[in-house]
């Protein structure tokens, strides 16, 4: 296999489920090394995406080519080249923190010597050497992840699905997740992610492609995203109870972008102390005001809006 | 992270399936002792209640064996059906929906079949601990007459297949476990109750003996009770053999077609 060969191939990837379209003629590509994200909001088609190209959904239509190989017939051969780290944990609450590891490691044909050095390997990566030998069932939350994530490593994967890493995780299990993560992604391990957010999108990921509806509606790096949906700054303008509507007529003009929100308004403008000289100009005197640089939120609400998806 | 070669292909042959019993056998090394401790007490609570207290009553034996003797060979076959049931509906539907481990399985370089065969073996492994324990209790006890008493432990293996591949698929069929307990109630218990377990199927009016004829475990009753005391079956052996073996043929096709449908989708 060369290295300019995609690790995944999809053009106009398709996925019904009788008469619901979840994923609905998507193009992507990605390649060795990147760490590749698909956001987007609850039932854009994100996971139904994940699980084709786990091997474990077979595409209604179009064409996916993974490592190189047809899932459709090949699904075995490239599951064994695979780590799946779920959105929802799998891991066997009544074995302990190693046997989940070596059992597993033992579905991929691996001996178990081997399978045992390459669980203490694993663990010592997560930082769970010292919970090997207890159950998993009372590990916490954030425990039980680093654990399923090791477990996606236990083949030594040249792509790795991550389905929502840490949804559910408090900050500090969250920010140690990102940094296993990290490290995975400086050793060149390939890391395919869907996320609903948006930070741990802007950490990890090189590029990625924003999901709604099933389709792709756009696709870049976060810094090229932002450049290209949102403008360099924002202005977030809060009025005393009730006057907002009246204040926002009076905005016309600032900016490239005036948003009008039930609490505050925003300001999509290049540069925010210039949009509140203009603010200031026109006699309005907002109860406070933060002027931020635009980030991937700005850019995902401004994509798939605002309307709360359940 | 490459300090290991791991393969690169899945594995061929039964390979997979058997690192799928490995994974089930290793959960079942935390309770073993337990688990066999009430195989042993259940067998011997049944041996001394039935065949002494109730046998005291039955005057002249059944059959023309003492009653303990009659009851043994069916107990054994009895017990195999509740440790087939046991191990296949809420332990299958767990796997499924709660622990989620077959959606972990699925994930990994198996196939269904091999999900589906490894953990059906361990079923029959459990099968055959708790069969031998019974075994021994009976010999102990003097209830087995013929060395072909050891035959009834491939016969309980074909009869945990015939039972346990058909609820696999039911479980893996079924949304949550109230339909499990229905199993129970319209399936497992009549079949205890009917099908010539404790008492000839003969003496049972025309309509129940039927269903005693349909289930699978009058069928391994009959053998096993043919096999300890030495005598000829009731009914045909090869007859019996085959119906066993289209109950767990049937069961293997349809556990697959489930399987593959809840967790191929």
């Amino acid at each position: 296999m060369t290295t300019a060969q995609p690790l995944i191939q999809a053009r106009g990837l398709v996925k019904r489920f009788g008469d619901f379209t979840a994923v609905d003629g998507i193009d992507v590509e990605v390649r060795p090394g990147e760490a590749f994200g698909f956001l987007g909001p609850n039932g854009a088609g994100k996971s139904s995406t994940m699980r084709m190209i786990g091997c474990v959904s077979p595409p209604t239509a179009g064409e996916l080519r993974i490592l190189g190989m047809d899932p459709r017939r090949d699904g075995p051969a490239i599951r064994a080249r695979l780590g799946v780290c779920p959105q929802l944990d799998n891991l066997d609450p009544e074995l302990t923190v190693r046997e989940n590891l070596t059992t597993y490691a033992r579905y991929f044909g691996i001996p178990r010597r081997v399978a045992a050095q390459r669980a203490a390997e694993l663990l010592d990566f997560v930082q769970l050497t010292e919970r090997a030998g207890s159950k998993v069932e009372p590990l916490s939350g954030g425990m039980k992840r680093r654990l399923t994530i090791a477990r996606a490593l236990v083949n030594s994967p040249d792509l790795v699905l991550l389905d929502e890493p840490t949804t559910g995780l408090d900050p500090q299990a969250r920010h140690l997740v990102w940094e296993r993560l990290f490290r995975l992604k400086r050793q060149g391990v390939t890391l395919v992610l869907t996320t609903h957010y948006m930070d741990e999108a802007e950490q990890l990921c090189d590029r990625l492609v924003v999901m709604d509806g099933g389709r792709i509606v756009a696709e870049g790096s976060p810094r090229e995203l932002i450049d290209r949906y949102s403008t360099r700054e924002v202005v977030e303008l809060r009025f005393v109870v009730d006057s907002q509507q009246d204040v926002a007529g009076k905005l016309d003009g600032i900016g490239e972008r005036v948003e009008v929100l039930p609490d505050r308004i925003l300001l999509y403008v290049a540069d925010g102390d210039a949009a509140m000289a203009q603010v200031h100009g026109r006699a309005l005197a907002p109860a406070s005001v933060l002027v931020r640089r635009s980030g991937l939120e700005d850019v995902f609400l401004h994509l798939t809006g605002r309307t709360l998806v359940d | 992270m490459d300090t290991v070669e791991t393969p690169r292909r899945r594995p061929a042959g039964v390979g997979p399936a058997l690192a799928v019993l490995e994974y089930h056998l290793i959960g079942y090394r935390r309770v073993w002792r337990g688990s066999v401790l009430s195989s042993f007490l259940l067998p011997l609570l049944t041996v001394v209640g039935f065949g002494l207290g109730v046998g005291a009553y039955v005057d002249g034996g059944v059959a023309g064996v003492p009653y303990l003797d009659y009851l043994v060979p069916g107990l054994i076959a009895s017990t195999a059906l509740q440790v087939a049931v046991a191990e296949s509906t809420w332990p299958v539907l767990g796997n499924f929906e709660w622990v989620r481990v077959y959606a972990g399985q699925a994930a990994a370089p198996l196939r269904v079949a091999d999900i589906l065969g490894g953990h059906l073996a361990y079923v029959l492994v459990r099968v055959l601990i708790s069969s031998v324990v019974f075994l021994a209790v009976a010999a102990v006890a003097g209830s087995l007459h013929s060395p072909w008493a050891l035959a009834t432990l491939p016969l309980m293996l074909l009869l945990g297949l015939a039972v346990a591949a058909p609820v696999f698929a039911f479980a893996a069929s079924i949304p949550s476990d109230n339909y499990l307990a229905l199993l129970i109630r319209l399936g497992v218990i009549p079949m205890t109750l009917f099908a010539g377990v404790f008492f000839p199927v003969e003496s049972l009016p025309v309509v129940l003996r039927g269903f005693a004829y349909l289930s699978p475990l009058w069928h391994a009753v009959d053998l096993s009770r043919a096999a300890t005391l030495g005598t000829a079956p009731t009914w045909s052996l090869p007859g019996h053999l085959l119906y066993l073996t289209a109950w767990a043929l049937v069961g293997c096709g349809l556990a697959h077609a489930r399987f593959r449908r809840r967790l191929v989708f």
